[in-house]
């Protein structure tokens, strides 16, 4: 694949040069520098991984790409011509789509309004013509693979098609840059296959794709070059193929190479201590159509692991067991005690947390405080007389920001405006200051970036440690793997496979996921 | 992608100057009307005509108490006004017994009306500005049936205390209310019920899944507003001298919603500002006072009002997320 195509003087049409030419770039926040000097450069047919941690600079870069930012230095050329939106909205008339990790679409309204929302087709009178439409989006998301009624509320969809609706519309729009910021983040494997072809198909058509994403094996499988950004400044940027996971993962922490193979590329060590007595047993936990039969049994100090695709029953299990998912039957026991079904306070109350899968829909409280985020569980533990003791409260937010070194202003501070991997940190406190004893985890490292990944991969080991039952669920099969020291492996709300031990691997877990279903055997490129 | 560090920092700085608009900005409001007043208006500087301010914003304040409260679980209660009409229905229907039992009978109503919008949205999932708006017409049908469509004359000497009276010179109502909104102040902050109803605004799902008891919570509001509606139901009913329920608390709900958002909480739910509604009542009630001591009609002062509504929204517009 050509690589951010050099420009060629005697070119004239725009395709000849890259599309998109960053030269030198530098953006400032009240003295803190976002970006210093960075350059990025991005040819027609090209698909760029844009990788960094949080805070390196990776959304700022976007930001001034797309216009929301005005840069102190350099220029943004687009088309050989140098170009300064005024808005995001203005960069996606001149062809720069970006796609965002929060999907920014109206859930209320149809597949197909949101498709063309703001572009409707229009009938002889100038009144949209909804049939049309509703055919077109019909067409256009079968192209992306997608066979839904378009006529059927986004919300009522599934996260999958929500996305592939999102990357439809920014397609669509004639882009000749689309910008995906984790574009995989609530996709089941097979839809991110679908995405790779509508990637390579976007390749033939020439378009530019910056692809921003925190998977290695997605970078790998799809990008052809890449540009590494760290503390705001370009550390790295070549063809994919002259890299390797290991030294890519090195040039973004800033490490050696040494060291990351050290550590392996989980935070997670060994197996932990067992106890023999469960602490949480769940005995056949049942909802028509979501769960059959499910029993999970956590000894004190042991990491359950939960494998399978998307729709599997894994989440449902783990709010089954915490009350947030109602069940036809079963029974859940803490430390031997029955608890009562059906209500998270009891769960609590008992000493079962539950870390939800969505956490900007079911996790933060966005315009409430790092604070009263953390406290929100405690409240009741914190009272004296009717009264809630702001001085103990004070005490347990200063404890776990610390302990779970959550970067912000202070603990006043708004949670929307905390990165992904921190508002996670926020949510890991709010569940530890419970003193639990059981921790149920719903991909507690989804969206957060490299270094606070492994942060957090590294505190489930030691909460394990420490004799917490955890139970982990994630779509990476690697962190399933490593983080574990048994897997159940769901397939149809049933589980199919119980692995411990030297049993444990990617390979095993992806055969047992297939398991006599063959074309359920597809799993992302590897 | 999260925002950096970097980039939180400065739409923190940037919107701070708006945000100080937003809190700060009753305080301003109030404090220049009262100057220009004090300045400009004839008869204006007397401590008669202070007191007749609070006590006119009085009723609008308690309500607009539980109102605040309603509006920070991210819900509405259209249903005020009718519970004010109905507490004023029920007390001369009691005041045979004696002024005890009716004015507990018209707390009663509160409490019943509370409980039944809490139940339409905490158990049955109306949505709360349709369940409300049910009963913002029901129950003033029922007040007016109870009351048998008269006005009722009022010679008690308790009501016209709580309506009328002074304690050192400040009238009795006004220390109903400061006492109520201290109250309110304190339960926000310092009890769990007042913490989590933030919240449960903020992020409704997010409450559930931490615990919180998220029907009981919007019980315990819509009850608290109907209590505080019927108590200033009863406050009027005292001051007027009789139970008019055709009138009584007409057009409560708007301006105790215009009092709450004016004073900094969202209609969107997961803030409040106590002080702050209090201050929005205050302002909304020296606007009043402004315009029509300077000649300007009713339909003037609409306007006006309007105006600030269409203010206090604007600034209240939580920023792009991007």
């Amino acid at each position: 694949m050509n690589i951010a195509a050099a420009p060629t003087p005697e070119g004239g049409t725009a395709a000849r040069g890259p599309l998109l030419d960053v030269q030198d770039v530098t953006k400032r926040f009240a003295g803190v520098t976002a970006l210093d000097s960075v350059s990025f450069e991005l040819g027609a047919g090209e698909v760029r991984a844009l990788v960094g941690e949080n805070g390196a600079g990776k959304s700022t870069l976007i930001k001034v790409i797309t216009g929301v930012y005005r840069p102190e230095a350099g220029e943004v050329r687009y088309l050989d011509e140098p170009v300064s939106f005024g808005s995001p909205r203005e960069a996606q008339v001149a062809g720069i789509s970006t796609i965002y990790q929060e999907i920014n679409l109206v859930p209320q309204m149809s597949a197909a309004r949101n498709l063309f929302l703001g572009r409707e087709p229009t009938n002889r009178v100038g009144l949209v013509d909804v049939r049309r439409m509703n055919a077109d989006a019909s067409d256009v998301l079968a192209n992306y693979g997608v066979h839904v009624d378009p006529r059927k509320p986004l919300r009522e969809l599934g996260v999958g098609v929500q996305q592939m609706v999102a990357i439809a519309r920014a397609v669509t729009t004639d882009a000749r840059v689309v910008i995906m910021d984790e574009p995989t983040s609530s996709l089941e494997p097979r839809e991110v296959e679908r995405l790779f072809e509508v990637i390579r198909i976007l390749r033939e058509q020439q378009v530019g794709v910056v692809y921003v994403s925190h998977k290695l094996d997605e970078i790998f499988a799809i990008c052809d070059s890449v540009t590494v950004l760290r503390d705001g400044r370009r550390v790295h940027e070549g063809p994919v193929p002259e890299l390797t996971k290991l030294r890519l993962v090195a040039v973004m922490l800033g490490r050696d190479v040494a060291d990351v193979r050290e550590s392996g590329r989980t935070r997670f060590t060994a197996s932990h201590v067992q106890a023999a007595e469960p602490v949480l047993s769940a005995r056949s936990l049942t909802r028509r159509h979501l769960l059959e039969d499910v029993d999970v049994d956590v000894r004190p100090g042991e990491v359950v692991g939960l494998a399978g695709l998307l729709g599997s029953g894994r989440s449902e299990t783990v709010k089954a067991i915490f009350g947030a998912q109602a069940v036809d039957r079963g029974e859940v026991a803490v430390g031997g005690a029955p608890v009562k079904m059906g209500s998270p306070a009891r769960a609590l109350a008992a000493g079962v947390a539950l870390l939800p899968e969505d956490r900007k829909a079911e996790g933060i409280v966005p315009d409430l405080s790092i604070r009263e985020n953390i406290l929100l569980a405690a409240l009741p533990r914190l009272t004296r007389a009717g009264l809630v003791s702001d001085r103990k409260g004070d005490e347990i937010v200063e404890i776990f920001m610390r302990r779970l070194r959550i970067k912000a202003a202070g603990p006043a501070q708004k949670v929307r405006e905390l990165s992904g991997g921190n508002q996670q940190k926020v949510l890991l406190a709010r569940l530890l200051c419970l003193e639990p004893k059981v921790l149920l985890l719903d991909e507690p490292t989804r969206g957060i970036d490299v270094g606070a990944k492994a942060e957090v991969q590294g505190l489930i080991d030691e909460l394990a440690q420490t004799g917490l039952g955890v139970v982990l669920i994630s779509s990476e099969l690697e962190e399933v793997a490593e983080g574990s020291d048994r897997v159940l492996v769901l397939q149809d709300g049933r589980i199919v496979a119980r692995l411990a031990g030297e049993e444990i691997s990617e390979e095993e877990i992806v055969s047992a996921i297939s398991g006599g279903d063959d074309d359920t055997a597809q799993r992302p490129a590897p | 992608m999260s925002a950096t560090p970097a980039a939180g920092d400065s739409l923190t700085r940037r919107f701070d100057a708006r945000a100080a608009v937003r809190d700060q900005g009753v305080y301003v409001a109030v404090g220049a009307l009262l100057a220009f007043n004090l300045l400009f208006t004839s008869n204006f500087a007397s401590l008669d005509t202070l007191r007749l301010q609070l006590i006119q914003a009085v009723p609008v304040i308690i309500v607009a108490l539980g109102m605040a409260l309603v509006i920070a679980t991210e819900g509405i209660d259209l249903s005020v006004g009718a519970v004010m009409a109905l507490a004023s229905a029920v007390v001369p229907l009691y005041l045979g017994y004696s002024v005890e039992v009716a004015i507990a009978m018209a707390l009663v109503c509160g409490v019943a009306v509370g409980v039944l919008n809490g139940f339409m949205v905490a158990v049955v999932g109306i949505q709360p500005i349709v369940a409300t708006l049910a009963v913002l017409v029901g129950g003033r049908g029922v007040a007016l049936v109870l009351a048998e469509g008269r006005l009722t004359e009022i010679f008690d000497p308790t009501l016209t205390y709580l309506g009328s009276g002074r304690v050192l010179g400040v009238p009795f109502n006004v220390i109903v209310a400061a006492v109520l909104a201290l109250l309110i102040g304190a339960m926000v902050r310092r009890t769990i019920i007042g913490r989590q109803l933030v919240a449960v605004g903020g992020n409704r799902e997010a409450s559930v899944l931490a615990g919180v008891p998220v029907k009981r919570t919007l019980f315990a509001v819509y009850v608290t507003s109907g209590v505080l509606a019927a108590i200033a139901g009863v406050l009027l009913t005292g001051r007027s001298g009789a139970a008019n329920p055709a009138y009584i608390g007409l057009d409560y709900e708007l301006f105790a919603i215009t009092a709450v958002v004016v004073g900094g909480t969202p209609l969107t739910g997961g803030r409040i500002r106590v002080f702050g509604t209090v201050m929005g009542a205050l302002l909304m009630q020296l606007v009043s006072t402004t315009l029509v001591s300077h000649n300007l009609t009713d339909s003037d002062r609409r306007i006006v009002t309007a105006l600030i509504i269409v203010a206090a929204v604007t600034l209240q517009r939580s920023r792009r997320t991007t």
